[in-house]
């Protein structure tokens, strides 16, 4: 033991202040550091012989500070950097990554890369993006808003979030509240001489209560994310949130089996979207993996509903002027009164299916529906009978097959109007059957993710209770 | 290099050499030694705080992927770096660097120490190397096999996946192999390291026939290397049951909705007790009373005669651990004994705060993520009754035989598993099998409705990921054969 030497070193008190400060993440100087590195990476690889290579990399940086029953919790300076190198040799494709950005390790990389790849199979597809593809305008779409959140202040605010929840009478214990801030900068360069970056920033706060009564405990949470601090809800309010949507699943019921109309609330709403976006996604279709293969131009939702991606969209929480691959972003129209209009594509993709990239290497961003919208009140009247859904469990969803079965939580729902909370049941049916059945859509539309929904009310699924 | 430290009469050659391997992978490239990580440990040991703690880890991590019959991607990826932590009650300071460098770890030591800023600090104890026994061998699992051999190895997979069956439409075949190296050195005089293999192979196909597509997949690993794997003639054993569980989905029929009995087979269906019990039995969520299973100690939790562990000692196997992320020794905790709730799982922290002893179950994804009580094997013992007898004793009900996976709600208890392969059982007969279902029940009553237990005991192939938190981990389940006299399956059919 050598405690003198421990001694010796008088911290300072505010330690994490200095020193997340005096590390401030310097966004542009990152952005310059990492293009150099994939500039390095693509020229070091035509110089170990390969045909083409493409290189992503990125760095962030993030504070996150919890705090459980008025007390800090955890504080966590986050720093993350990853670059990932693909080299071709003619059809033939190696990849390496590292989280180390240094010159030296840039290399090794590279130099993996091009070793594993002599020992990869011919693929005709491979390849980089079609050069004319590729973005060539790059407008600022205000994606990067640092907030200069210092450890106290994201102490105050988590505090005051979980406060505010823990009086609401009936909440008896918590998970704690949480506020982060993470800014981070991307690159993609490939050997055709594209080099981009882009800089963001997100941040946000979350809170999980607990309440109890005589029968069980019940948990729920609410958060709030966006690009801009300004932009975030009233902390208390949001832990207000978390403490009713707690309380009002206490004393949940079971539900008789039977079939019934289910309304997803808009959280939920989202995944469907999602399960739709899984299924006309390149590789599932080239795969003959999708239960949506060669459903293109085919009728899946009511005439009146419509999905599109915005991937330019200022501010927009997944907004790009380019895909992974430097292909050019566009407002792609999936669905289209009704129809499946587009599929979802990467150049390789693409080329799998003989078709030509739709700007989607990486997924789709910024989605928006196009339907009529109708008030939550108004989709509980035309459900009459049925259930509200509040929460899914579980992999259930099979988008080979379109099977889907999850484990379920929600309201009960008769003569229009919530009656009580239910759990501990399943809800079943088939994908398309689900699109399909889609009767109305609210006007109650989350924004905080990738797919901006209201709830989405279907016509009849089977309940198992 | 002071090694006075891992000399302790009590360190046996295997755990000194396990510390030497990981100095020279983690420390020597950056200019540090085991006698410098003393002044590191003071820069995390700031006033107030109680335990310091850094983590070192370097992962070389390498993926071959086919498809149409030709290895179409390969990669190779490193990464690594130091996670500190500094603990002071139930607060926890942590920031992590990629750099493993005298200076990466002033910087980090003071942000994570600066979560408390007065107070007596802990006293640095000198370092005692913790003693345990290897579970695995401390191996690169990717030497041993040529790039040639392992390309031949999937391109084998393919080959009889396609010869199986004409059904079949497409196969994929994956192969990877993780070398992990870790150690951890805490003010509490903690002094450990860990080389840890880890490899997975996995076939997926598809079989088309009449206008229905179905998936099938299986695959396996442990903590072994890539030729044991090739020895353990996975391609074969992959491909065929990939080919057997799509061709057995082609046939399936509308599964049953509402409250039936359900038998489980043996093996991966324990991801059954892995949600239904595990979650819910780790440390932190019963230190914070989250856990429907909170202070329940001693009283009856599921019917007599199950008893459930988690065991991370099991030689070689995809959850087993020889210590865990914290430098405790991993162990055979004892969960539920006969239906009474006996144990939780334990880190560090928790342990602590709840005035009980680690477990070997303080586990992190990476140096960048705190470590948090998880499970690593989690199984319920054998019991006495044939499996033949256990579906022989249902009238109605349902035989589930393989699942994609569970997911629980560890406060209300609430849980669900999602059969990927299931059959009818008709007067005590196998029969239909049914499209794939979700189960739902609640932990408490669900282990209490476990009426026969089957003397078939078996552990999965080594395919389980469990994610918490935000974190993965690599975990193990199993069980024999067993009956749930009611649980609610999420067919389609009335």
């Amino acid at each position: 033991m050598d405690q003198d030497r421990v001694c010796e070193r008088v911290p300072d008190e505010s330690a994490f202040q200095e020193n997340f400060m005096s590390e401030a993440f310097d966004a542009k100087q990152q952005q310059r550091t990492l293009e150099a590195r994939v500039a390095l990476a693509v020229e070091h690889a035509k110089a170990k012989g390969a045909s083409a290579c493409e290189v992503g990399a990125s760095a962030s940086q993030g504070l996150e500070v919890s705090v459980r029953l008025g007390e800090i919790d955890t504080m966590e300076l986050s720093r993350d950097q990853g670059i990932g190198v693909t080299v071709y040799f003619g059809t033939r494709k190696g990849s390496a990554s590292t989280s180390d950005d240094s010159e030296p390790s840039v290399r090794e990389a590279v130099e993996r890369a091009c070793a594993i790849a002599q020992f990869t199979g011919e693929d005709p597809a491979a390849g980089l993006a079609d050069p004319d593809r590729l973005a060539t305008e790059f407008p600022d779409l205000d994606l990067y808003h640092p907030w200069a959140l210092s450890p106290d202040e994201a102490i105050a605010l988590a505090s005051r979030c979980e406060r505010a929840g823990l009086e609401v009478a009936g909440i008896d214990n918590s998970e704690g509240a949480s506020v982060s801030s993470h800014e981070g900068v991307s690159v993609y360069g490939n050997s055709l001489g594209f080099l981009q970056g882009q800089r963001g920033t997100r941040h946000g706060f979350s809170c999980v209560l607990i309440a109890r009564d005589q029968v069980g405990m019940q948990r729920d949470y609410d958060y709030s994310s966006a690009r801009e601090a300004g932009q975030l809800r009233d902390p208390e309010e949001v832990g207000r949130s978390a403490a009713q949507r707690a309380l009002r699943r206490l004393g949940g019921r079971k539900l008789a089996t039977g079939r019934y109309p289910v309304l997803f609330v808009p959280e939920l709403a989202s995944g469907l979207v999602g399960h739709l976006l899984q299924g006309i996604a390149g590789g599932a279709l080239y795969r003959q993996s999708s239960f949506l293969c060669d459903a293109l131009g085919e009728t899946l939702f009511p005439e009146w509903f419509s999905l599109f991606e915005r991937p330019r969209e200022m501010r927009g929480s997944a907004s790009a002027n380019f895909d992974s691959e430097g292909v050019a972003t566009r407002d792609n129209r999936f669905i289209d009164s009704g129809r499946l209009a587009s599929y979802l594509l990467s150049s390789y993709s693409a080329r799998r299916l003989g078709m030509s990239s739709t700007g989607n290497a990486g997924g789709a961003r910024n989605l928006r529906i196009s339907a009529p919208l109708e008030s939550f009140e108004a989709l509980l009247a035309k459900m009459s009978r049925g259930v509200v859904v509040t929460e899914l469990m579980g992999q259930g969803v099979n988008t080979v097959t379109g099977d889907y079965s999850r484990g379920a939580a929600g309201f009960w729902v008769e003569n229009g109007a919530i009656q009580y909370p239910v759990e501990g049941f399943t809800i079943a049916g088939d994908l398309r059957r689900m699109f399909a059945s889609l009767v109305g859509i609210g006007d109650d539309v989350d924004r905080r993710g990738n797919v901006h929904s209201g709830s989405w009310l279907l016509e009849e699924m089977m309940v198992a209770g | 290099m002071n090694i006075s430290a891992i000399d302790a009469p009590l360190a046996p050659d295997d755990v000194r050499s396990l510390i030497t391997q990981a100095s020279d992978a983690l420390l020597a490239p950056g200019g540090l030694d085991l006698e410098s990580l003393d002044q590191a440990l003071g820069h995390a040991l700031g006033p107030g705080i109680d335990f310091a703690e850094l983590f070192f880890q370097r992962s070389w991590r390498e993926t071959w992927a086919l498809e149409d019959g030709e290895v179409k991607d390969a990669g190779f990826h490193i990464d690594g770096g130091v996670g500190v932590r500094s603990l002071c009650g139930e607060k926890t300071g942590f920031a992590y660097s990629n750099q493993i460098t005298a200076q990466a770890l002033a910087k980090t030591g003071h942000t994570a120490s600066s979560i408390a800023r007065d107070g007596g600090r802990a006293v640095q104890v000198e370092a005692r190397a913790s003693v345990f026994e290897p579970r695995y061998a401390a191996i690169d699992p990717f030497a041993g096999l040529e790039a040639a051999e392992k390309v031949a190895l999937l391109k084998e997979a393919d080959r009889i996946a396609r010869a199986c069956d004409p059904a079949v439409s497409q196969v994929s075949v994956s192969l990877g192999a993780v070398y992990d190296i870790v150690m951890v050195r805490a003010s509490d005089g903690t002094l450990a390291a860990d080389v840890r293999p880890l490899v997975r192979f996995n076939v997926s196909v598809i079989a088309a026939r009449g206008g229905r597509r179905e998936r099938g997949s299986a695959g396996g690993g442990g903590r072994f290397s890539i030729s044991e794997l090739r020895d353990r003639n996975v391609a074969e054993r992959y491909a065929r049951e990939a080919v057997r569980q799509a061709l057995v989905n082609l046939e399936a029929v509308d599964a049953p909705a509402g409250e039936l009995p359900v038998v489980l087979a043996g093996g991966w269906p324990g991801v059954l007790l892995h949600e239904a019990v595990g979650h819910g039995l780790e440390g932190d969520f019963n230190r914070k009373g989250s856990s429907a299973f909170s202070g329940r100690i001693g009283e009856r939790v599921a019917a007599p005669g199950v008893t459930v562990v988690d065991d991370g000692t099991l030689a070689g196997l995809r959850g087993s651990l020889s210590v865990d992320d914290e430098g405790t020794p991993s162990a055979c905790t004892p969960l539920i004994e006969d239906g009474r709730l006996t144990g939780y799982m334990q880190d560090k922290l928790n342990a602590r705060l709840m005035g009980m002893s680690p477990t070997g179950n303080g586990r992190r994804e990476s140096y960048a993520h705190l470590p948090m009580p998880r499970m690593t094997n989690t199984y319920m013992l054998a019991g006495q009754h044939r499996p033949e007898e256990i579906i022989e004793s249902v009238e109605r009900g349902l035989y589930a035989v393989s699942f994609s996976g569970g997911q629980v709600d560890i406060t209300s208890g609430k849980f669900v598993f999602a059969a990927s392969e299931a059959y009818l059982i008709e007067n005590g007969r196998i029969t239909a099998p049914v499209k794939g279902a979700t189960l739902i029940g609640s932990g408490p009553e669900a282990m209490g409705r476990i009426s026969m237990i089957g003397d078939d005991m078996m552990l999965d192939e080594g395919i389980g990921v469990c994610g918490k938190e935000g974190q993965s981990v690599p975990v193990g389940v199993g069980q024999p054969t067993l009956k749930l006299d009611a649980i609610t399956v999420g067919g389609t059919q009335v």
